[in-house]
């Protein structure tokens, strides 16, 4: 078993069985779980814990942008495509990540260390263009800086 | 505690996180460390101080010496110059272009117009601490209401200051208080919205980050007022350090007996906590919202019955934006009279607004009501970057319109920028200069709006996109003559007939592009033109001939290999084949590569022809 799978019941435990702790209990999940998803096999503990239809859950997921019912990457580039930071240039510095990781948006790097996804604003327009990779913001991107942002990740791995 | 002689104020908002303002306070920890000052000298992480585009920002008191841009490199230059020779250090001071010199925070003339009340504390305190929060006046509003005001008193006071929501709608604060205050139910609840989804507006992020304590009393005063006991706060999971710090002071407020049982030895009883979302603009959408507190879709429910009815899990809930919150324990403090004063007859108080785009000083800025937005943009704002012309203003986001030039003079409330095609909504200001095309920033806004439709009613699912067909197909050059009245016409029927605010007023930045640059319509369809050059398909690459010295490396860099000539005859683009990667401008020397308008005549004929072609097919 992957780690992270069998974490699910203990992480479930955390809460009280309420219906709206779902999208919490998801959150850590998915944050835990080392390639940031939530399987078919959360998903059944998770509805067998909350007593609500695996449909639901699949409904909350599917609803979200942050869920992921597929494997992902190590790290997350979520690059705000809004248009503070579309003004700013964000669309070369897509063409930029795409370049340097090999990648189309919504693909994980073949090391499996980036997925690349674009997402709404994240609310730190003074400095557009922005990423955020997980939970750390990069502001004012240029094309060299966010070589040198990837290049650090993957040197610290 | 040992006094320090110096305070030093980094600020620690997102967007001088994002440019490296940790590393910096680390730094000044190890300086003051090696050269024996961590006892005189304090360092403070504070919320945003507001000039984002300044950032890292620092402010040193007691003289209030600000300084911006700073890197880790400076911090040495700081502590041996500033702290130690008592010589502040000029070069990172702020300067304008006459080469003038701000040396303090109060000279700045970002912050000469502003008028802080719920942005007080932002970029002041540590927003951590609880201690410097109460040193600020914080809880005293609280312990006040608690112990001399009936919740009917509250509401009075509130309804006399004539604060209206400063999440997007503008509905008087006092009439839904009311509301839920007359309703009679065994548990009712408080909900903040910190789903702060629009795209160019930041403020909730950096109250919740910045001060987050004075949230967290204007929501109890908001509980005590319609008496419930529980609230909770609603923030996106893009937020996390404004998830963190709202649970830190949660957890403080508890702890200091200021939440939980009989606050203030009062019958009042109160306890808070955090959800976050999941990535979905909708639920900023207060019925959506509720939903999604419940652990569901955020999917919007008809109103009526509104949530001061039936809200959360059925029972009578307000629902304030973070702002609204923001302005409520001052309220308390200072007294109606002197919130009504600012802002006109309509807008009362303050509002925050968030500038951003191509503006010199973007960031976090808070103004009076009724300031115009001449004053926002080119006295606060510090005007345009880079020399370039205002073009427009887009306020309030994907619900708001663009205004233009001719508005700058226009009185900022809620009332005037409705009649004039925009709204106030949460007070993103993003503001555009010549270079963009208004109809590609329609079809952006669009795009956005069509991504976040939640689905469930069919005029904003299938409307909105059927509107960013038609605006598509106007971009890369096959619009037709009645496209701009589809639009039009599809737009009003959407604001009338969608259920939620999304939908209402998705159409807004279209129709308010249409109003008032209908002539960058026109040309798009007509001329198949981008004056700006900005739709790709619809501007050409040249080389201009006299000025191309024939080194062939465009030509070379060109991945279509649509460039020939030699260094005699210079270069040429052979247009039907160009891409418009635009990488032989990118490479040229001699700068012998331009944007021109227009298709260039042979693709124009080409797509022409082929566009007669498929409409004798659909014959």
């Amino acid at each position: 078993m992957i780690k992270g799978e069998g974490m699910t019941l203990e992480i479930c435990k955390k809460y009280a069985p309420n219906k709206d702790n779902l999208i919490q209990i998801l959150h850590e999940i998915q944050d835990t779980h080392p390639q940031h998803y939530i399987s078919p096999e959360a998903v059944d503990t998770v509805a067998e814990y909350l007593h609500v239809p695996a449909n639901h859950i699949y409904g909350v997921l599917t609803f979200y942008t942050m869920y992921s019912t597929t494997p992902r990457g190590k790290n997350i580039i979520r690059l705000c495509e809004s248009p503070p930071c579309y003004i700013k240039g964000s669309e070369n510095i897509l063409r930029k990540l795409k370049i340097i990781l090999g990648v189309q948006t919504g693909e994980t790097s073949r090391d499996g260390q980036f997925t690349l996804e674009l997402c709404a604003c994240l609310g730190v327009c003074g400095n557009a263009p922005v990423m955020m990779i997980n939970d750390d913001v990069y502001g004012d991107l240029t094309e060299e800086k966010v070589e040198e942002i990837i290049e650090k990740i993957r040197r610290e791995r | 505690m040992s006094l320090k002689r110096i305070d030093l104020l980094i600020c620690c908002g997102s967007g001088c996180v994002s440019a490296g303002a940790m590393k910096i306070k680390e730094r000044f920890h190890e300086v003051l460390q090696e050269k024996n000052l961590a006892n005189e000298i304090n360092i403070i992480e504070t919320g945003c101080m507001g000039p984002c585009d300044y950032g890292p920002v620092m402010v040193i008191y007691p003289e209030g010496i600000f300084y911006k841009k700073v890197t880790e490199d400076d911090v040495e230059e700081i502590v041996n110059e500033h702290f130690i020779k008592g010589r502040p250090v000029t070069r990172l001071m702020l300067h304008n272009d006459e080469e003038q010199t701000f040396s303090t925070k109060k000279e700045v003339p970002f912050y000469q117009k502003q008028v802080k009340v719920a942005l007080a504390n932002c970029g002041f305190i540590d927003p951590d601490s609880i201690d410097e929060y109460i040193a600020t006046s914080g809880y005293e509003a609280l312990g006040t209401v608690l112990t001399t005001m009936t919740p009917q008193d509250v509401i009075h006071v509130i309804r006399k200051s004539g604060l209206r929501g400063r999440g997007g709608g503008g509905f008087p604060t006092h009439i839904k208080w009311q509301m839920v205050h007359d309703n009679v139910a065994d548990e009712k609840y408080v909900i903040c919205n910190g789903d702060e989804g629009d795209p160019g507006a930041f403020m909730d992020r950096s109250l919740l980050e910045g001060d987050p304590h004075r949230i967290l009393e204007g929501m109890m005063i908001a509980a005590y007022a319609i008496g419930a006991t529980a609230g909770f706060f609603y923030i996106r999971a893009e937020y996390p350090l404004a998830i963190k710090r709202i649970r830190h002071a949660i957890a403080q407020a508890k702890e200091m007996g200021l939440m939980g049982d009989n606050v203030f030895g009062s019958k009042f009883c109160f306890d808070a906590e955090v959800r976050t979302g999941a990535g979905a603009f909708v639920c900023g959408e207060e019925t959506a919202l509720i939903h999604s507190i419940e652990g569901g879709r955020g999917n919007p429910s008809p109103k009526p019955p509104y949530p001061a009815l039936q809200g959360l899990w059925g029972k009578p809930t307000i629902v304030n934006n973070v702002e609204t919150f923001g302005n409520i324990p001052t309220i308390f403090l200072k007294g109606a009279d002197w919130f009504a004063s600012m802002g006109t007859e309509t807008s009362k108080g303050t509002k925050v607004f968030a500038l951003t785009g191509d503006i010199r000083n973007t960031g976090l800025v808070e103004v009076p009501m009724g300031i115009t937005l001449r004053e926002l943009i080119f006295d606060v704002g510090g005007g345009m970057t880079g020399g370039h012309k205002f073009k427009a203003v887009q306020l309030g986001g994907p619900s708001g319109g663009c205004l233009t030039v001719e508005h700058l003079d226009v009185h900022v409330d809620y009332e005037s920028l409705k009649e004039r095609g925009a709204m106030m909504g949460s007070g993103g200001v993003i503001v555009m200069n010549d270079k963009n095309c208004m109809v590609n920033i329609a079809k952006f806004f669009m795009d956005f709006c069509v991504d976040e439709s939640c689905g469930k009613c069919s005029p904003c699912r299938i409307g909105l996109k059927q509107m960013l067909d038609i605006l598509e197909k106007i971009t890369n050059g096959n619009g037709k003559e009645g496209d701009i009245e589809e639009l039009q016409r599809l737009g009003e029927a959407i604001s009338k007939l969608s259920l939620c605010g999304l939908g209402q007023s998705a159409p807004n930045p279209v129709l308010s592009t249409i109003r008032y640059f209908r002539e960058e319509y026109e040309a798009h369809i007509r001329d198949k033109s981008c004056g700006t050059k900005v739709c790709l398909d619809l501007m050409h690459f040249d080389i201009d001939k006299d000025r191309c010295i024939g080194c062939s490396l465009c030509a070379r860099k060109c991945p279509v290999t649509c460039i020939t000539g030699s260094r005699e005859e210079k270069y040429t683009i052979h247009q039907l084949d160009c891409v418009k990667c635009g990488n032989c401008q990118d490479v040229c020397p001699v700068k012998a590569v331009n944007r021109i308008p227009g298709m260039h005549p042979e693709v124009l004929a080409k797509h022409t022809a082929e566009a007669n072609l498929t409409s004798h097919h659909d014959d």
